[in-house]
């Protein structure tokens, strides 16, 4: 009798379980369903080539967007990959030093650090000492997001060549700076590659710590000096805004920007699925 | 003894330890090794042979918190000194590790030029030629010569410890140390290597770390024994296998530890 | 044995000597870029500080404790801010827990191992999707789907409570819970199932030997051996929902009020800084905004340590695992 219950009750919290996966997958599954039904047919050769038109008119486009996200992450890249990197390779390579145990947990707060306060921190940085909202200073918030996790992936990837690689390229008479880039960091790219595009995923699709860096704008910008439009940004406005045609142009843009981030998601993976052949 | 009286020493230590932080894992060890002979350094696993053999090309001091004291010399120079340039000491005193380590991202031919490319620009026919050579001498030519520029990874067990023999060997170092290099082999590859062992001390002097005694035996022509750290007993290899003077020796040698 | 050569000046040639100017000069660099990221901290909780000081210096700690916002007579108090952030939050985290413990159990003790990978990836999706998309997702779905059904039902049937009464607009503090939700879900529900995964499989089978179902070996056995590691990706979640910024701001309705009913609007720490830092007027406004951004950053520093510390503490107890038998 108890058994029956037992058995009736560890059914029950089985079925319990697959109902608890249904509902975690569901909302994948609905965001993308809704993006593609509402975005997809926004999506035409105009919107990628125009800039977008007075309010209320229709049709426009995000060219100064997609133009300005790539400015934006682009220079965000060039201040935080070489230091995350940098950083990352410093610790692996000398594991036990201060600065290395510092960084380390540094940099694990820095990681949990809201990206809204990281735009606080580069407003005050930048911004309030230019006087003047620019798309370097996003890229400078970007970075400091980058800068903590490009560090841990690389350094994590670093640790996983095998430490008689670097032994025998020392004891060919390698030099230590050249036995790290050469042969160490040469065998594990592809794992550094992959945590850098993965922080770059992250970083393409966050908003807040643009709002008060970038800011935003309507029109074409090339000049990082100068305020500048990005591609969540618009996502952002034109949902808050009251027209029609901002939101289709929004459902439109938040699909690009999705599609950005999934494919370089997915590029990061096939990036380690093609590890290193470590030596046998 | 033979070496020393006989031929001024290639590489020789005097009064060496070498640390693991505050332990020793080498305990004042005097020793000299002829050119152009094979050395074999036996005894049981953690004796301190493969960490002996680590000092002599500073390997030893990678290991964090790891030092030496003592007297290493090569040709008469303070290996130690000061001022001495790592890689050029590696340079003269190439090693080969007990796994074979060809650099994965290289091809076999980028692994064998390796060494020499470290000076710079080296016109290809050179290279070409000292790649060759190096092949051909590690035995191992006639297997690769068709895929050069293949990954050195594909290679077997056997063929990838030849490829890094050959790499230690294009830059014409002095001395080579190989530090068990057939542990991970099946025999045929070990046989492989040891025939080539006799070519190359022709060119080189070469000091192998085996806990394999019948290797020893076979390879070598002085063969040294150590025992927790210290060296025991060092002599012609004939000699240590058949009159061993001291007792942990003969000990070790008819298998009763170790 | 022949003692060896000292170097004397007898030496020929200094054949070895050398100097290795590019390994200095190498670890120099690595080490500048690595001591760029304390610097970076150091200077962001210094401009915090200094954005904040006027703040600071008029309200002290009060400004935790009081609820007026009001930038036209520039009297600022976080209270609203920090129970709305406090509320979503635990909304979010009493939605999401539930759910991923769940599908990490499913996935580590029950499903086929066809399915493991799919569904373990489809959830992760979830965590890369960005934080606007939800909003935009939040506003044009979500909440009318919300308003007509859940909400309606709520307040039909448990209309009772304090909590589901009054208007429903749509944006509430219970949207953006329900957005959190399914925002923090996937990091909870990875690091779950990687505490999970190292729990030793000879815990299940003690059980199952006992005569356990599988259900109980999974809840009793297994759970209970994780469960710091769990307790640990629980408070990363917390971090995680605490400094949600774009979501909760379109879907959190945006008043500087403290209401007891989950169908009112709110605010977060978060969301007042994306709204109003760009258009605040005065000094006084942006210091307030800039003591909230140092606020809401110690407290997820402290909630991220405390979640380190905990599941550190399980995946140090993997060497040991087996000994706790």
């Amino acid at each position: 009798m108890r058994k029956e219950f037992r058995r009736w009750k560890s059914r029950v919290m089985v079925a319990l379980l697959v109902v608890a996966t249904v509902l975690a997958v569901a909302p994948l599954v609905l965001i993308l369903g809704t993006l593609i039904v509402k975005g997809a047919g926004s999506i035409d050769l105009g919107f990628f080539t125009r800039l977008p038109v007075p309010a209320g008119e229709s049709g426009g486009g995000v060219a100064h967007a997609i133009v300005g996200t790539l400015l934006i992450v682009g220079a965000g890249c060039l201040i935080g990959l070489p230091i995350g990197i940098g950083a990352g390779i410093f610790a692996a390579e000398w594991p036990g030093s201060i600065v290395a145990k510092t960084t380390r947990f540094i940099a694990d707060v820095l990681n949990g650090t809201p990206s809204i306060v990281v735009g606080v921190f580069a407003w005050t940085w930048i911004v309030a000492r230019q006087k003047h909202f620019s798309g370097l200073a996003g890229s400078a918030a970007l970075a400091v997001i980058m800068i903590p996790m490009v560090m841990r992936t690389t350094e994590e990837m670093v640790k996983l060549v095998p430490h008689s690689l670097r032994e025998a390229a020392l004891a060919l008479g390698y030099s230590r700076w050249r036995t790290s880039l050469g042969i160490v960091v040469r065998t594990c790219l592809p794992g550094i590659v992959t945590g850098s595009l993965l922080a770059v995923a992250r970083v393409a699709g966050e908003t807040a710590p643009l709002l008060f860096t970038a800011l935003g704008s309507q029109y074409m910008s090339r000049d990082l000096q100068q305020p500048m439009a990005a591609l969540p940004l618009v996502v952002f406005t034109y949902a808050s805004g009251p027209y029609d045609d901002w939101h289709r142009l929004a459902w439109a843009t938040a699909l690009v920007l999705i599609i950005v981030v999934f494919v370089l998601s997915l590029a990061a993976r096939i990036a380690t699925r093609r590890r290193f052949d470590a030596p046998r | 003894m033979l070496l020393a009286e006989e031929v001024r020493p290639r590489i020789a230590t005097a009064g060496m330890t070498a640390y693991y932080g505050p332990v020793p894992g080498v305990k004042n060890v005097s020793l000299a090794f002829a050119p152009n002979q094979v050395h074999a350094l036996i005894g049981p696993s953690g004796c301190g042979k493969s960490t002996f053999l680590r000092s002599l090309n500073r390997l030893h001091e990678e290991t964090p918190g790891a030092r030496v004291t003592g007297l290493v010399s090569l040709d008469g120079e303070d290996v130690y000194g000061s001022r001495v340039d790592l890689r050029r000491l590696r340079r003269r005193v190439g090693m080969v590790f007990q796994k074979p380590t060809p650099f994965p991202t290289m091809s076999i031919y980028d692994n064998v030029a390796a060494g020499l490319r470290l000076d710079g620009r080296v016109p290809r026919a050179v290279l070409n030629h000292a790649v060759e050579r190096a092949l051909t001498v590690a035995a191992l030519w006639a297997e690769v010569k068709d895929r050069l520029h293949t990954s050195a990874t594909a290679l077997s067990g056997g063929q990838q410890q030849r490829l890094c023999i050959a790499r230690t060997i294009a830059p014409e170092p002095e001395v080579i140390l190989l530090d068990e290099p057939t542990a991970s082999l099946d025999p045929q590859g070990t046989q492989r290597i040891e025939e080539l062992l006799f070519n190359l001390k022709e060119r080189f002097t070469i000091i192998i770390v085996t806990h394999n005694m019948q290797q020893a035996a076979r390879v070598s022509d002085t063969t040294s024994f150590f025992y927790l750290g210290e060296l025991i007993e060092t002599g012609v290899t004939r000699q240590i296998f058949t009159a061993p003077k001291e007792t942990r020796t003969e000990a070790y040698i008819t298998g009763r530890f170790g | 044995m022949t003692v060896p050569t000292a170097p004397s000046a007898s030496t020929p040639a200094a054949a070895l000597q050398g100097a290795a100017a590019g390994d200095r000069i190498f670890r120099a660099l690595l080490t500048l870029a690595a001591l760029a990221i304390p610097v970076l901290l150091g200077f962001l909780v210094y401009e915090l500080v200094q954005g904040s000081e006027l703040a600071i210096q008029r309200y002290g700690f009060r400004f935790l404790t009081t609820s007026t916002w009001d930038p036209v007579t520039d009297e600022f108090g976080a209270l609203p801010l920090i129970f709305g952030t406090l509320l979503s939050s635990f909304l979010a985290l009493l939605i999401a827990v539930p759910l991923s413990l769940g599908v990490a159990i499913f996935i580590t003790e029950f499903a086929p191992s066809a399915i493991r990978r799919p569904i373990a990836f489809i959830v992760e999706l979830l965590a890369a999707i960005p934080s606007v998309v939800y909003g935009l997702w939040g506003i044009f779905v979500l909440i009318p789907f919300l308003r007509t059904t859940v909400f309606t039902f709520l307040k039909g049937t448990f209309g009772f409570l304090p909590f589901f009464q009054g208007p429903v607009y749509g944006q509430s503090m219970l949207a953006a819970g329900i957005i959190l939700a399914i925002m923090v879900m996937p990091y909870i529900m990875s690091v779950t199932r990687e505490v999970l995964a190292v729990v030793p499989a000879s815990q299940r089978e003690a059980a199952m030997a006992l005569g356990a179902t599988r259900w109980e070996a999974a809840w009793t056995a297994v759970v209970p051996y994780a469960r710091s590691g769990i307790v640990g990706a629980v408070i990363l979640g917390l971090g995680r929902a605490l400094g949600e910024t774009m979501a909760v701001t379109m879907l959190i309705g945006n008043r500087h009020e403290i209401a007891a009913s989950l169908f009112a609007p709110g605010y977060t720490m978060a969301a007042a800084i994306a709204n109003e830092f760009s258009e605040a007027s005065t000094d006084m406004h942006l210091a307030a905004l800039s003591y909230v951004a140092l606020v809401l950053f110690g407290v997820t520093v402290i909630v991220n340590a405390l979640a380190r510390v905990l599941i550190w503490r399980v995946s140090k107890g993997r060497q040991s695992g087996g000994a706790g038998l």
